[in-house]
């Protein structure tokens, strides 16, 4: 197999305090698609950012962000999976 | 004898999930459990199978789910006797009442990285999950780990997320969520002992010593009421109606109400909110007491004098 080149993509996950982009980090994750680093749980306490806005001020693309859905009748107080997720996307070369 | 948990250490059990007791049992006794276990933290196998052999052949038995916790293990096994110890058997009757029930066991073991290299696997560490599967019972299982040896960082230690406990989530389904901000390594001296929430959320750290990590689990439930087992003696009669949002003071700590009000670090704005009613209905459970409240959370909501009721 020859060398892997070309553009490969860096996901950066995180999870804000409310809907606002320019909130605050309560949870993270990065996936390499480059391979330089392999990311894992547990494997930072401390956020990349401290916010979403912080994110794009370094270059990171905003791709996905989560709805705001309305709570079903009965269930209004109920806690599930964090509300607040919003994907990143940076490119980066390998190779060539 | 038995050395049954305060009313302020079970709040926090009810706010935050977890109860932590270091060092809780001797030197001794973790000795004679690692002896039985078939293991030794100095390790010293060639290989995972040479590994998995001496665990085969260990001392701790297959047993039968839902038989009595105290008929679980033989009279004198090193489990046995730590189930004995006031500190256990105070905490295990505090949440889960007279009668607590053996769900199952398991011996968790995280190996170094020579034992993944060998068979060409990364060396990862555990997704965060929840045990079991979508709970939504207010009634909880415990889950207690026992931790026989010092935990170093290095060792990776079982990670768990504070206050996480409350969400109906199905297992592994949250292994998206790498790092959340308060969330914690079980670094630790030898004997120390976690009790859980069955629905606290947590993934076995990864390993990068030269040396395998023991834990051994044993989840556990209530065959009777489990409410109001601990010491009363410290329980305030009714809540305090005290001043709430606007303070001249910070709230007076220590007490229920503030236990069940202090937010973790990765609480959202919105569903903190729903944390604090999620454990006020908890309290409520185990208290047995249906009209009790915290800062107004639940009496606001159940306020129905609006339409003549």
């Amino acid at each position: 197999m020859s060398e892997p080149s070309g553009a490969r993509q860096i996901v950066m996950v995180l999870y804000l305090e409310n809907s606002a982009l320019d909130s605050k980090v309560i949870g993270w994750a990065v996936h390499d698609g480059t391979g330089a680093a392999r990311h894992m749980a547990g494997d930072a306490d401390e956020p990349p950012y401290e916010s979403g806005l912080a994110a794009l001020l370094d270059g990171w693309r905003l791709f996905q962000a989560s709805q705001l859905l309305p709570h079903h009748r009965g269930d209004e107080f109920d806690l599930a999976y964090l509300k607040y997720e919003f994907f990143f996307e940076r490119l980066s070369e390998v190779g060539g | 004898m038995s050395e049954l948990l305060t009313s302020a250490e079970v709040a926090s059990f009810v706010a935050r999930g977890f109860l932590r007791f270091d060092a809780a049992a001797p030197d001794e006794l973790n000795a004679a459990f690692m002896a039985e276990a078939g293991g030794a933290a100095e390790g010293g196998w060639a290989d995972r199978k040479a590994f998995f052999k001496a665990i085969a052949a260990n001392q701790i038995p297959e047993v039968p789910a839902g038989v009595p916790l105290g008929d679980a293990y033989a009279p004198g096994s090193a489990v046995a006797r730590l189930l004995g110890l006031p500190r256990v058997r105070g905490a295990i009757e505090s949440l889960l009442g007279a009668a607590p029930a053996f769900d199952h066991h398991f011996l968790h073991v995280t190996f170094p990285p020579d034992f993944h290299e060998a068979r060409g696997a990364e060396n990862l560490s555990q997704p965060l999950h929840q045990d079991s599967t979508i709970d939504p019972r207010l009634s909880f299982d415990v889950q207690m780990m026992y931790f026989p040896h010092a935990v170093s960082r290095e060792m990776g230690g079982t990670r768990f997320v504070p206050g996480t406990h409350l969400h109906k989530v199905s297992e592994v389904a949250l292994a998206r969520y790498q790092n959340l901000r308060g969330q914690q390594h079980v670094v630790c001296p030898a004997g120390t002992l976690l009790f859980l929430h069955h629905g606290l959320w947590h993934g076995g750290g990864v390993n990068r010593s030269p040396n395998p990590r023991f834990m051994l689990k044993i989840r556990m439930h209530a065959s009777g009421d489990q409410r109001r087992g601990w010491d009363l003696s410290d329980l305030p009669a009714g809540n305090a109606r005290r001043p709430i949002f606007f303070l001249k003071s910070p709230p007076t700590a220590g007490t229920v109400e503030t236990i069940l009000t202090t937010p973790e670090p990765w609480f959202e704005a919105d569903t903190g909110r729903l944390e604090y009613v999620n454990r006020i209905k908890l309290w409520r459970y185990l208290t047995g007491e249906p009209g009790w409240d915290a800062d107004y959370w639940l009496t606001r909501l159940e306020n129905r004098a609006g339409a003549g009721e």
